[in-house]
C-alpha cells in the first residue's frame, strides 16, 4: 500500500470507515518535488529566450532629471533597453493596483521609494543583463523623503503623489467601522480603561522563491503566454488585458509550481509587465527573475499599522468595549490587495472572540516613501493586525486587573448558542465553541503546572513567560454582493470531468503555492464521488485549462473553491444517479448511494459503481430520457458568508536576564477549522504559520533610516527563523463545522500566522512582568527586550 | 573557459565564463533545475549540493572551482530507480510543502546521516540551520530525517502518537546509506 515512487500513497486515519475521501493522505505533489522535478518559473527554458534585469532607484525620493542608456545599448549582448519615458509613449508607464490606485511600472517623473523600477534591460543571458544595468546613467535631483508615518500628514511634508490630480498632501484614505457614540457610552461607565500604543511593524512574506515571469508573445497569432509566480492567474490575465490592451482570449497565464507565496504573489508587479513589454518588443521569450534583495525591497510588504488600542471593562473582568485608532502606512502607491469595499481589509473583526457591547475603529492611511503593499504574509486581509490588537490589549487589561489572561478570556467568550453571532462591527461569525478549544489548549500545555513553575522561577530571579492568544479568523472571501477585486466578484469556478474508465480530472480556479491542493481537492471529490484520490488529477494554474476564479490567498481555497469542488462532484453524482436508474431499471428515487456505488433500496446486490456509470455515460446504448452523454459538470460557487475558524494558542518563553535573549521553549496550538479534509496537511500549515509568528514576534522587520534607505533588504538583516529558533510544535484540534459550507470546512492556512504573534509577545511581556512591563513592540530582539527591561520600551518605527 | 566535472556520476564539459556560479551552471547549462536559488547573501541554502561529498551552497561556489571535482545534486539522490530513504522520509512525514527548499534540505540530511546514522533532534536542527524553510516550521523536516535514520537502521516502528509516522508499514527495501 505504501509506495512513494509512481503511484501516490493513500492511507487514512479511519481505514474501515473511510475507504476514500477525507483523512490523512500523503501528497500527490511530493514524488516530483523530492526528485527535483517540480517546475517553477525559473526552470522554464524556451528557445531563444532572453533575460531581463531591472535598474532600481538608489534613493527613496528624487526627481529624474535624465536617463542615458546609450552605453547599455552598445553592450554586445543587450537587445533592448527601456525607460519610463519610452513606456509613457505607449501608455504603459503606469498600471492600476488592486486598490484602484495606480503604480509606476517604470518611474517617469520621479522615484518614490528605494528599489523602485526605473529602467530595464533585455540581454542574451542573466549576467549580461545585470552588467548592462551598470551602464545606465540616471541623473537624480534629491527630494526630502517621508519616512515616519506619524509625520506624513504634517503640512510641511513633501508631497509624494504629485502625479495625482490636485494632490497636496500624503493622505491615502480614511476608514471607520463600529459605533463611535455607543462606544463612548460604554467607556464612560467602565470601571477600568486601558490604553496602549501598539505597533505592528512592517514585515515581509519573503517566500523562498522570489517573484518572476517568462513572457512569450507570438506575433503571428497575437498570443501572449506568461508563466508567472502568481497566486491569482485568472485575475492577472484580466488585468493584463486591461493594462496592455491585449484581448483576453489571446492571453494565457500559467502559474506553474510556486515556491511559496504567502500573499507576496497576489499583486501584479512592474517586473511582470516589463517582461511582457520585453517580449512584445523583441519578439522573443523574455524571463525576469528578481533576486532576494529586490524581493524584500520592492514587492508587497505586510502590516505597518500603528495602533492605539483601548479597552473598557468592569473591575471583575467583563469587557465592555474596544476602541482603536489606526495609522496605516501604505508606502508610495496603494497596492493593498483587498476587496474594493474593504480598504482596510477585514480589520473590522478586531473585536475578536469576545461578546462585547460596543466597538469603534477610526483609521487613516497615508503615503510614505516606501514600497507598496500591506496585505500579505498570511494576514487574511489585515486580520493579523486585528487579532494582534485585541489579543494584546486584552492582555494589557489582564495586567491592570491582575487577572490570569486565560481566565479573562474565558469570562468574555461569545457563547456557542450565540452563533451565528453578529459582531459590533457587523461581521456574522458562522459558528464557534470557544471554551472547549481553550480548555484543550490549557490541558495540552499543562497550564496550571506552567504557572506554578513560573512562580518558582520568578522566586529565583529567572524570567519565564506564558502567553495566551485566542483568535477568531474570517476567511473565504467572499460573497459577490459585497466582495470584489477591481470589479471581479470573489466567486470560484470548478469543473469535474469523469473519463469513460472512471478516472477523473478536476479543474480549479485557485492556485496552490504548497498548500497541497493537488491532494486535498482530489480528496474532496473522492469523498463525494467514491472515485479514489489516486484516480483524480487536479489541474490548476493555467488560465486556458481552468475555470475563472480569483485565486488562492486569504485562506479562501477551502471555503470557496473547496465548496465548489464538493458541489460540482455532487452535480456529477446527481447525473450518475439518473444513469444508474436506467442501468438498474428502477426509478431514481428507489436508488441509494453508498460511497462509490448506487444500489437498489433493499437490494444491495443490485448495484452499479461510479466507474460502471462513467463507462455507460460515454458508451453505446440508450441513456434515460433527457440525459446527455458524458459525465461532467461545472459550477461557479458564490459563498453566502465567510468561514470563521478559531484557535487557542499558548506559548512558553524563557528570557535570559543577562542578555535579554528570548527562547521559545514550547508552543501549543489548538485549531478548529471545522471539518478536516487532511489532518496531516493542516498540521503542516499550522507549523509553518507558527514559525511565521515566532519570526515576526522576535526577529523580522523591514526598517528604514531617516533617508528612506531600506535596512532589511537582504537575509543578512531580515532574519527568518531557522530550525534552531523554533521549538517542536505541539498541536491539537476541535471540530466546529461551518454550517453554511457544503462539507462544513473552514479555511485554516493563515490561522497560525494570525494567532501566534500575540501569543509570543504576550509570553515575553509576561516574562518581563517583574520589571513592570505592560507592553513592548515587536520584533522582540534582545536589544529591544533589554530596553524594555530597563523601562525604556521604544516603538520600532 | 572550459570546465569539466562529474555531475551525478556523469562527466560533463562546458564552455563557461569564469564568473559563473555553480548554481547557475547546474540550472542553466545542465538543466538540473532541482537545485534552487533563494537568496543573494548565502543564507537560505536552497542551492545546497555536494562537492566531493560535502554539502556546499552552490550559489557561493564558482562553477570553475568545481572543475575536476564531483558534484551531486538532488537529481542524483535516487539510485537505481529507488528513492533514497531521506526522500521517502520527506514524503512520509510531510517534510515539504512548496518543495522549494526540499532539494537542499535533503542533500544536507543525506550528508548528515552518512556521518551520523542516528542524530539527535538537536543535531538535526543544527545540521539544517544553514537552510531556511518558509512552509513547514521544521518539525516535520526533523521527523523526516528521523524517519530516514530509523529506516536505514531497520528500527523504525509504528508509533501511535507521531501522526507523521502513523500506520506506515515498513517497506522491504530499507536501503543502506548511499
Amino acid at each position: 500500500m505504501t509506495t512513494v515512487a509512481g503511484s501516490p500513497v493513500t492511507e487514512f486515519e479511519n481505514n474501515d470507515q473511510k475507504p476514500v475521501g477525507h483523512g490523512r493522505m500523503l501528497r500527490k505533489e511530493d514524488p516530483r518535488f523530492v526528485r527535483g522535478r517540480g517546475r517553477y518559473v525559473d526552470d522554464v527554458q524556451l528557445p531563444g529566450m532572453l533575460h531581463l534585469a531591472i535598474l532600481r532607484a538608489p534613493m527613496a525620493h528624487a526627481r529624474i532629471v535624465s536617463v542615458d542608456t546609450s552605453l547599455a545599448e552598445a553592450h554586445p549582448k543587450v537587445k533592448l533597453v527601456v525607460t519610463g519615458a519610452m513606456l509613457a509613449e505607449k501608455g504603459l508607464a503606469w498600471m492600476p493596483t488592486l486598490s484602484n490606485d495606480v503604480q509606476a511600472v517604470l518611474a517617469t517623473d520621479k522615484v518614490r521609494f528605494q528599489g523602485q523600477e526605473v529602467a530595464f534591460v533585455v540581454a542574451e543571458d542573466r549576467y549580461s543583463a545585470r552588467d548592462a544595468l551598470e551602464l545606465i546613467d540616471v541623473e537624480y535631483e534629491m527630494l526630502d523623503p517621508v519616512v515616519d508615518v506619524r509625520k506624513a500628514l504634517d503640512p510641511a511634508a513633501p508631497v509624494i503623489r504629485d502625479d495625482l490630480d490636485g494632490k497636496s498632501d500624503n493622505h491615502c484614505f480614511d476608514w471607520e467601522t463600529g459605533d463611535a457614540e455607543a462606544t463612548e457610552d460604554v467607556f464612560a461607565r467602565a470601571d477600568v480603561i486601558v490604553s496602549e500604543d501598539i505597533v505592528y511593524p512592517r514585515v515581509h512574506p519573503a517566500p523562498m522563491e522570489t517573484c518572476g515571469s517568462v513572457a512569450d508573445f507570438d506575433a503571428v497569432d497575437g498570443r501572449l503566454t506568461l508563466w508567472s509566480t502568481t497566486q491569482a492567474p485568472h485575475a492577472h490575465r484580466t488585468l493584463y488585458a486591461i493594462v496592455a490592451g491585449l484581448p483576453e482570449h489571446k492571453i494565457r497565464v500559467i502559474s506553474p509550481d510556486i515556491g511559496g507565496g504567502f500573499g507576496n504573489k497576489v499583486p501584479i508587479y512592474p517586473g511582470y509587465v516589463c517582461s511582457v513589454v520585453g517580449s512584445l518588443l523583441t519578439g522573443k521569450p523574455v524571463k525576469w527573475m528578481e533576486d532576494r534583495s529586490e524581493n524584500l525591497t520592492s514587492t508587497g510588504f505586510a502590516r505597518d499599522y500603528v495602533m492605539r488600542g483601548e479597552i473598557a471593562a468592569t473591575r471583575d473582568g467583563r469587557i465592555l468595549g474596544i476602541r482603536t485608532n489606526v495609522l496605516a502606512d501604505h508606502g508610495a502607491f496603494n497596492g493593498t490587495a483587498a476587496p474594493v469595499k474593504y480598504p482596510a481589509g477585514f480589520f473590522g473583526v478586531f473585536t475578536g472572540s469576545y461578546d462585547i457591547e460596543a466597538a469603534y475603529c477610526k483609521m487613516t492611511a497615508v503615503y510614505t516613501n516606501k514600497a507598496p503593499g500591506g496585505v500579505a504574509y498570511a494576514c487574511s486581509f489585515r486580520i493579523t493586525e486585528a487579532v494582534y490588537l485585541v489579543e494584546r490589549i486584552v492582555d494589557c487589561l489582564a495586567y491592570e486587573l491582575d487577572m490570569d489572561p486565560a481566565e479573562l478570556r474565558l469570562r468574555n467568550f461569545i457563547q456557542p448558542e450565540q452563533f451565528p453571532y453578529t459582531s459590533k462591527t457587523g461581521w456574522v461569525y458562522d459558528s464557534g465553541d470557544y471554551e472547549p478549544t481553550m480548555r484543550l489548549s490549557m490541558e495540552l500545555a499543562g497550564y496550571g503546572e506552567l504557572r506554578r513553575e513560573q512562580e518558582e522561577k520568578r522566586a529565583r530571579g529567572e524570567l519565564m513567560g506564558i502567553g495566551v492568544s485566542f483568535f477568531t479568523e474570517a476567511v473565504g472571501a467572499g460573497p459577490r454582493k459585497d466582495m470584489d477585486i477591481l470589479g471581479l466578484g470573489m466567486a470560484d469556478g470548478c469543473e469535474l470531468r469523469v473519463h469513460p474508465t472512471g478516472k477523473a480530472v478536476v479543474r480549479l480556479s485557485v492556485q496552490t503555492q504548497g498548500q497541497g491542493h493537488e491532494t486535498t481537492f482530489a480528496q474532496i471529490v473522492s469523498e463525494e464521488t467514491g472515485i479514489p484520490p489516486s484516480d483524480i488529477d487536479v489541474v490548476h494554474g493555467d488560465t486556458d485549462q481552468t475555470p475563472f476564479g480569483l485565486g488562492t490567498y486569504g485562506s479562501r481555497s477551502t471555503p470557496v473553491s473547496g465548496a465548489a469542488a464538493a458541489l460540482v462532484a455532487r452535480k456529477v453524482r446527481d447525473k450518475a444517479r439518473l444513469i444508474a436508474s436506467g442501468m438498474l431499471e428502477v426509478p431514481a428515487t428507489d436508488i441509494e448511494w453508498t460511497k462509490g456505488s448506487f444500489h437498489v433500496k433493499g437490494d444491495p446486490s443490485a448495484s452499479v459503481t461510479i466507474q460502471d456509470i462513467a463507462m455507460r455515460a460515454h458508451g453505446a446504448g440508450d441513456l434515460p430520457e433527457g440525459i446527455e452523454g458524458g459525465l461532467e459538470a461545472q459550477i461557479c460557487y458564490n459563498p453566502e458568508n465567510l468561514t470563521y475558524p478559531h484557535g487557542a494558542y499558548i506559548c512558553v518563553v524563557d528570557v535570559d536576564p543577562g542578555t535579554a535573549r528570548v527562547t521559545v521553549r514550547r508552543f501549543v496550538a489548538v485549531d478548529d477549522c471545522g471539518t478536516r479534509i487532511n489532518p496531516m496537511i493542516i498540521e503542516g500549515q499550522v507549523h509553518g504559520g507558527l514559525t511565521d509568528g515566532v519570526g515576526m514576534a522576535l526577529m523580522e522587520m523591514i526598517a528604514f533610516d531617516e533617508d528612506g534607505n531600506c535596512l532589511g533588504g537582504s537575509l543578512m538583516d531580515y532574519l527568518i527563523p531557522t530550525a534552531l529558533e523554533v521549538p517542536d510544535w505541539e498541536t491539537g484540534f476541535t471540530v466546529t463545522p461551518s454550517p453554511h459550507h457544503p462539507i462544513g470546512a473552514k479555511g485554516v492556512g493563515e490561522s497560525a500566522t494570525v494567532g501566534s504573534p500575540p501569543a509570543v509577545v504576550n509570553a515575553v511581556v509576561d516574562a518581563l512582568k517583574p520589571f513592570g512591563v505592560r507592553h513592548a513592540d515587536m520584533p522582540l530582539t534582545p536589544s529591544r527586550v533589554w530596553e524594555a527591561m530597563q523601562g525604556r520600551p521604544m516603538p520600532p518605527i | 573557459m572550459q570546465v569539466t566535472m562529474v555531475v551525478n556520476d556523469e562527466e560533463v564539459t562546458r564552455e563557461i565564463e569564469g564568473r559563473l556560479l555553480l548554481v547557475h551552471f547546474l540550472r542553466d547549462h545542465l538543466a538540473l533545475t532541482g537545485t534552487h536559488w533563494g537568496c543573494d547573501t548565502s543564507n537560505c541554502g536552497t542551492c545546497v549540493v555536494w562537492l566531493d561529498g560535502e554539502p556546499v551552497k552552490s550559489c557561493t561556489v564558482l562553477a570553475a572551482m568545481a572543475g575536476g571535482h564531483e558534484v551531486r545534486t538532488v537529481e542524483g539522490l535516487e539510485q537505481g530507480g529507488e528513492l533514497d530513504p531521506v526522500q521517502k522520509g520527506f514524503v512520509e512525514c510531510h517534510g515539504l510543502q512548496c518543495g522549494f527548499c526540499t532539494p537542499g534540505m535533503m542533500m544536507t540530511a543525506r550528508a548528515l546521516l552518512d556521518r551520523n546514522a542516528s542524530p539527535s533532534e538537536g543535531e538535526i536542527r543544527e545540521a539544517i540551520s544553514g537552510q531556511i524553510c518558509r512552509c513547514t516550521g521544521y518539525s516535520t523536516i526533523v521527523r523526516s530525517i528521523q524517519w530516514a535514520a530509523a529506516e536505514e537502521a531497520g528500527t523504525r516502528t509504528t508509533t501511535a502518537d507521531a501522526a507523521s509516522a502513523a500506520d506506515v508499514p515498513t517497506t522491504a527495501d530499507s536501503g543502506s546509506a548511499s
